[in-house]
Parts: C-alpha cells; sequence; structure tokens
C-alpha cells in the first residue's frame, strides 16, 4: 500500500473542485489508452458493487439470494488549476454497468464514446444510454488502421444526430486526446450558452407581453 | 488489459472483512461523497485507530478524491463512502465537494467550462 501511495502524485492543498468526464466504449476500444495519454498520474482503477435484493434470479438450492453488480473502471487525473481537478474515467458500455451510472457518474461534466470503426455496433447501447440519461457526448473514432469510412457513413452507422460532434483520434497520442476533452468542452460550451439564450428568451417572454426577443428586453 | 486483475478484497474473497470495516452497514447516507470529492485529513492518525481509517489520515494530508482513497485502499467506493461518513462525522476529515451545479438538464455553467478549456488547452 504504501508504494502505491508514494507514487502517487499529491494533489495541491488549494484543490477544492472536483470534475468528471467519462469515456466509454467497448472492450479493447482504448479507454485506458486515452486515459493513460493525458492522466498526470499513473491510471488507477476500482470498483463499485450494487446489491440488488429480490430480483428473479437461478434459484438452484431454494436460498433467496440477492444479485449484485460489479463494475470495475479505471480512471486518470488532469489538473486545470490552483483550485480545478478533472477526473476522466474509462467506463465500460456493457449493460450491468448503466445500472450504476447516476450513483457513478451523476454531475459528469459530459462523456466522450470511443469507438472502433469495425465494431460500430458495439457503440449503440453506449450512445442509446447516455441519451436516455441526458448525458451530453461526443464521439470518437480511435484510429486502429481498419478500412477508411466517410463521416456520413459512420454518422449513419450510429444513427447519430447532426448536433454530436465526431472526430477522430489515436488515443495513445496525447495531443490527439487532449483534442478530443477540448471538442467534447466546447460542444459543452455551446450547449451551455444556448441553453442560457433560451432561458433568457423564455424570461422576457414570461415578464412582458412585447418582449419576443431577448434584444428588445436590453 | 495485459495484467491479471488484483484480487480485490470487495468483491469475493473477504465480505466478513467488509462488514466489519463498516460495522456492519452496507449502506448510509454516504451518498453525499461524489467520486469526484477531495477528502483532507483535519488530524493526525492516532494508536489504536482502525487501520483502513489511519490509511485514510495520512493519504489525505493534502486533498484526496474518494475514487483514489478507493484505487489505493483498493476497496469498493461504496465501502470507503461509508468509513468516510465516520471519519467526517467525527470530524477526522472534510470534505470538499463538487461545485458544479447539478441543474436539471445537466448541462454545467460556460464559467466552469471557460475555466475547463483553459486547463485543457495549457496541458
Amino acid at each position: 500500500m504504501d508504494s502505491a501511495i508514494s507514487d502517487r502524485a499529491a494533489l495541491q492543498a488549494t484543490a477544492d473542485n472536483g470534475l468528471k468526464i467519462v469515456v466509454v466504449g467497448g472492450f479493447g476500444v482504448g479507454k485506458t489508452t486515452m486515459v493513460r495519454s493525458v492522466s498526470e498520474i499513473r491510471p488507477l482503477n476500482t470498483e463499485e458493487t450494487m446489491t440488488r435484493a429480490g430480483e428473479a434470479v437461478d434459484d438452484l438450492d431454494g436460498v433467496q439470494s440477492k444479485t449484485s453488480t460489479t463494475v470495475a473502471f479505471d480512471f486518470g487525473r488532469i489538473t486545470l488549476d490552483a483550485r480545478s481537478v478533472l477526473y476522466l474515467f474509462g467506463a465500460p458500455g456493457q449493460e450491468r454497468f448503466w445500472f450504476l451510472w447516476d450513483r457513478l457518474f451523476s454531475g459528469t461534466l459530459g462523456a466522450v464514446v470511443l469507438v472502433d470503426t469495425r465494431r460500430l455496433a458495439d457503440s449503440w447501447y453506449a450512445i442509446d444510454r447516455l441519451e436516455h440519461h441526458g448525458t451530453p457526448f461526443i464521439v470518437a473514432c480511435n484510429d486502429f488502421g481498419g478500412p477508411l469510412h466517410t463521416e456520413q457513413q459512420i454518422r449513419e452507422a450510429l444513427d447519430l444526430s447532426p448536433d454530436v460532434p465526431l472526430v477522430e483520434c489515436d488515443a495513445r497520442d496525447r495531443s490527439s486526446s487532449k483534442y478530443v476533452l477540448i471538442t467534447l468542452v466546447e460542444h459543452l460550451h455551446a450547449l451551455s450558452e444556448a441553453r442560457a439564450k433560451n432561458a433568457g428568451a423564455a424570461l422576457a417572454g414570461g415578464q412582458g407581453a412585447t418582449a419576443m426577443t431577448p434584444e428588445r428586453t436590453l | 488489459m495485459t495484467s491479471a486483475p488484483r484480487p480485490r478484497p470487495g468483491r469475493d474473497d473477504a465480505p466478513d472483512r467488509l462488514y466489519t470495516l463498516t460495522g456492519g452497514r452496507s449502506r448510509s447516507g454516504s451518498d453525499a461523497f461524489d467520486l469526484v470529492t477531495l477528502v483532507v485529513a483535519e488530524c493526525d492518525p492516532a494508536p489504536g485507530m482502525q487501520s483502513e481509517h489511519a490509511a485514510i489520515l495520512r493519504m489525505c494530508e493534502r486533498p484526496t478524491a474518494v475514487v483514489e482513497i478507493s484505487a489505493t485502499l483498493n476497496l469498493p467506493v461504496g465501502i470507503v463512502r461509508i468509513m468516510l461518513c465516520d471519519l467526517l462525522d467525527t470530524g477526522r476529515i472534510s470534505a470538499r465537494h463538487p461545485r458544479t451545479a447539478r441543474v436539471a438538464d445537466r448541462l454545467p455553467d460556460t464559467d466552469t467550462l471557460e475555466q475547463v478549456l483553459v486547463g485543457l488547452r495549457n496541458l
């Protein structure tokens, strides 16, 4: 345990705000590789277990049993400034993982869906679940040297909405992974600005019958 | 992917030990501890203290995220949350919770995002 502690770089004493971004993808798609390429610490891994009682399970011995869902995930860390620290989580996209999404990843800024273009179908479920949870995301295609697809082909195969950014990357490359994260946060920023604008317009509409546009309320 | 997974005391092999660690509780009001809540020790480990509690206090001389404590102690996040609750209740740690507003549609505010962008571009 001591060795694990000693090679863990400590945060600054002023750090007081943890932030989360999740990289979701199928097995072997490069999640850990991406986390490692941008993390300031060697990626660590841990797990969470959730017990669900009273569900129908194979009951061979007649004893009421519980089902437990265990999900392992790994993570890295990026110190953004004296106060803010970004944690980057690599999380499996399989079904059981989503039972724990709210418990683990509520408050996540957004997600990167990392895909292997040779196995696009692996990503359908993750995209569906992120949409279900209302978590904004972008899609990053990790370059495995497979056959080239056009962006349009990939969008169609993933049934991706046109407003979701789609980028190519090499998860092994630090600057490429950094670009993926920046693309995600720029996307979130655009969404957030649009929301603020809409909220402003709605507020203006509610306050004055003639104020139909934000400009007229200024 | 290539290395064999470490044995995890939290999963299969020692459930009794986990109950001992948490005084028999399997859940608590510990959801206040987010994965990225930063924990800071407010005192030194004392003789006779449960060894995991002492380890947490040593680890948290500087701010340390819940998930890093979990990984370092090789214990599931849920168990660590319960132990942190105990330490918080007795004033041995303080917790710096994430400030990201959890608004209904889950979009963080633009100021936070701009700070993140600056940090990422400086990488």
